[in-house]
């Protein structure tokens, strides 16, 4: 176990420390917002350990994860925060002022 | 249905929408060209191309899509079915088993020399039916009042 493991072990640490605190937030969230910006913030960290896992496990295999998750967690937040705005996700002409 | 009044303005979202409509679908296109040989394939690829279209679902309406995109995705389900089935079938008349695939190497234009094969038919077949069905949820789930 060289030095760089132990560095990428510690940074795992950090990273799931972290994502127990915006956890903390996801439950406890007096707004809807809070949940969703936690949530977030979580899979942002995800793909950060993502990352880490693939420098431990010495393979290129995982980085078209990372990206999907950046995307997946793009559109989800986008969805979401235009439920909380419009009251639907999916609208059928913008334009007919609703 | 909430009623608004006023109306909104989300031209952040729609500007940056459209830029990120491109990335993803050259990801997806990315994804299921490397299936051979890498992860990704025609299911995943199908998806990341169907969220491509629900950015743009989110960021404008449905009949914009209808409009820019008029693609009846019932009819896309059935032509990835049938290509599926086409690759598959074409064995029979060599004289081999159902789903036999072949390769070759072939000397296209452009990109040299390349070896074609026909699982990538095939895959093609459920990229397009991965797609076709998962507008055709969001579509009529979306259109319901």
């Amino acid at each position: 176990m060289n030095v760089l493991d132990v560095l990428i072990y510690i940074s795992l640490a950090i990273l799931v420390l972290a994502m127990m605190l915006m956890l903390y937030r996801v439950v406890k969230g007096p707004t809807t917002a809070d949940r969703v910006i936690a949530l977030d913030s979580i899979g942002i960290a995800l793909i950060s350990v993502v990352a880490l896992l693939s420098i431990l496990l010495d393979t290129t295999m995982y980085f078209e994860v990372i990206l999907l998750l950046s995307i997946l967690a793009f559109i989800g937040t986008v969805a979401f925060s235009k439920f909380l705005e419009r009251g639907e996700i999916i609208q059928n002409d913008r334009n007919d002022d609703l | 249905m909430k009623r608004k009044s006023k109306p909104v303005n989300d031209v952040i979202l729609q500007t940056a929408a459209i830029i990120i409509f491109f990335i993803i679908v050259i990801f997806s296109i990315d994804l299921f060209f490397a299936g051979h040989y890498s992860p990704g394939g025609g299911f995943i690829g199908g998806l990341m191309t169907s969220s491509a279209l629900v950015l743009l679902l989110l960021a404008f309406d449905s009949q914009t899509l209808k409009t820019v995109l008029p693609i009846d995705y019932r009819l896309m389900t059935a032509t990835g079915l049938l290509i599926a089935l086409g690759t598959s079938l074409h064995s029979i008349f060599w004289g081999r088993p159902f789903l036999t695939h072949a390769y070759d190497k072939f000397h296209l234009p452009l990109l040299g020399e390349q070896t074609l094969h026909t699982a990538i038919a095939f895959d093609l077949g459920v990229y397009l039916v991965v797609i076709g069905v998962t507008m055709t949820i969001i579509q009529t789930i979306g259109e319901s009042e």
